[in-house]
C-alpha cells in the first residue's frame, strides 16, 4: 500500500466517521428542539452534511468505478430532493395556519393574504 | 469503518424513530418519516460496503425516489384529503379557512 | 434535437447503471429509451411545460464551490446550537427579496437557502420569498442578498 493509498483511506475514513457523528447530531436535534419549526432545521442537518459527508466517504473508499458514478447520482438526487421535501413541510404547515413563535424583541413577517396565494404542493414539488 | 457508520446511522435512525412516536403535530411526524427516508437511503448503501456488495446503492437510489415522491403525496393528501387531480376551484375555497 | 438528446442522456444512464454489457441487456435498454421517449412526445402534446437550462457553466461551478463553503460554516452554527446545554434559538420569519429572471434562478435560489441549515425557504408564491431562521441575527440578511447576486450571476443573457 503506497503512501497515496493510505492518505486516500484516511481521508475516507475522516469522511465516514465525521458523516456519521453529523447524522446522530441532526437525530439529536429533532429529538430536542421544542418545536416544529426549529426542528425542521435539525432534520436540514442529517440532509446536507451527514448525506454530503458519507457520500464523499464512500466515493473515496470505492475508488473510480461505476459505483462512484451511482453514488454521485444519489448525491445530486438527494441534494435536488431533501430542500424541495423541507420545504413543502414547511410551506403546508404554514398554509395550515401554523405559526413560529418569535424570539422577544422581534416582529415576524406576516404572509400576506394566503387567500389569494395558496401554496401549491405540486409546485413545490417541482 | 462502514460497521461504524452503520451503528451510528441505526442510533441515529432510532432517534428519529422516537421524534416520529412523540410528534405532537402531523407535520412533526411527515419530518421524522422523511428523515428517516435519508437515513435509510445511507443506511443501505453503508451495508452494501459492509457486505461487499455495492449493487445495494441501486436499492438506495430507489429508495431516495420513494421517499421524496411519498412524503409530497403524503402532505398532498393532508392537504386536500384526496390523491390525485384537484379541481381548481376547491384550492382556492381550502386556503380561506 | 430535443429527442435526439434525450436519447443519449436515457442510453447514457442505463449503459452507468447497469454495467452489464451483454448485447440482449443492451437491448433492453435501446428498448426502454425507445418507450420513454413515446411516452414524453405524448406528454408534450398535453402540456408543453419545458425547463431551459439558462446557466453560465463556470460561474455555476464556481457557485456550486461557494455553496458548499457556506453549508459547512452554517452545519457548524446549528450543530453549536443542538449541542449545548440551554439552546440559544432565536427563531424570526422575514422576507428577502430576489432579482433572478428565470423560475430555475429562483428555484437555485430557494433551494440553496433551504439547504444551508438554519434558514428555511417557506413561500415562494410572493414576490418576496418568506424566510425562517432558527438563530437570527442582524447578518443573516446581508449573507443572503449576497447569495442572491451570486445566484443571478450565474444566470446568462436571455434567459
Amino acid at each position: 500500500m503506497s503512501l497515496w493509498d493510505g492518505a486516500i483511506n484516511a481521508l475516507s475514513w475522516a469522511f465516514i466517521l465525521s458523516g456519521s457523528v453529523f447524522a446522530i447530531i441532526g437525530a439529536v436535534g429533532t429529538l430536542r428542539f421544542p418545536d416544529f419549526w426549529s426542528r425542521l432545521h435539525a432534520a436540514s442537518i442529517t440532509d446536507s452534511a451527514g448525506v454530503i459527508l458519507l457520500l464523499a466517504g464512500m466515493c473515496l473508499h470505492s475508488g473510480f468505478t461505476l459505483v462512484t458514478v451511482k453514488l454521485i447520482i444519489i448525491g445530486v438526487f438527494l441534494f435536488i430532493t431533501g430542500p424541495t421535501s423541507t420545504h413543502a413541510v414547511a410551506n403546508a404547515a404554514l398554509v395550515s395556519g401554523l405559526r413560529p413563535k418569535e424570539a422577544p424583541g422581534l416582529v415576524g413577517a406576516e404572509p400576506e393574504s394566503l387567500a389569494e396565494s395558496s401554496g401549491d404542493p405540486k409546485e413545490g414539488a417541482q | 469503518m462502514f460497521a461504524i457508520a452503520t451503528i451510528a446511522i441505526l442510533v441515529a435512525m432510532v432517534l428519529v424513530l422516537a421524534r416520529l412516536y412523540l410528534g405532537p403535530t402531523v407535520y412533526d411526524r411527515v419530518i421524522a418519516v422523511n428523515s428517516f427516508g435519508t437515513h435509510t437511503v445511507l443506511l443501505i448503501g453503508a451495508l452494501g460496503f459492509l457486505n461487499g456488495r455495492p449493487d445495494f446503492l441501486d436499492i438506495a437510489l430507489l429508495y431516495a425516489l420513494i421517499n421524496f415522491v411519498g412524503t409530497i403525496a403524503i402532505l398532498k393528501f393532508f392537504r386536500y384529503r384526496k390523491i390525485g387531480d384537484i379541481p381548481h376551484s376547491s384550492r382556492k375555497e381550502e386556503a380561506g379557512s | 434535437m430535443r429527442t435526439i438528446g434525450a436519447a443519449i442522456i436515457l442510453m447514457a444512464l442505463w449503459l452507468l447503471l447497469s454495467g452489464i454489457y451483454k448485447p440482449m441487456i443492451i437491448g433492453f435498454g435501446v428498448a426502454s429509451v425507445l418507450v420513454v421517449l413515446l411516452v414524453v412526445r405524448r406528454m408534450d402534446a398535453a402540456d408543453d411545460d419545458r425547463v431551459e437550462l439558462r446557466l453560465k457553466p463556470f460561474e455555476t461551478a464556481k457557485y456550486v464551490v461557494w455553496l458548499m463553503v457556506e453549508i459547512a460554516k452554517a452545519n457548524w452554527a446549528v450543530t453549536k446550537i443542538i449541542l449545548s446545554p440551554n439552546m440559544p434559538i432565536r427563531q424570526h420569519l422575514f422576507a428577502i427579496p430576489f432579482s433572478q429572471r428565470t423560475d430555475l434562478g429562483q428555484v437555485i435560489f430557494a433551494n440553496s437557502i433551504t439547504l444551508t441549515p438554519g434558514t428555511i425557504t417557506i413561500e415562494t408564491e410572493s414576490d418576496d420569498f418568506l424566510v425562517h431562521a432558527v438563530s437570527y441575527s442582524d447578518s443573516d440578511l446581508e449573507a443572503l442578498a449576497d447569495m442572491d447576486r451570486r445566484v443571478t450571476a450565474t444566470e446568462s443573457e436571455g434567459g
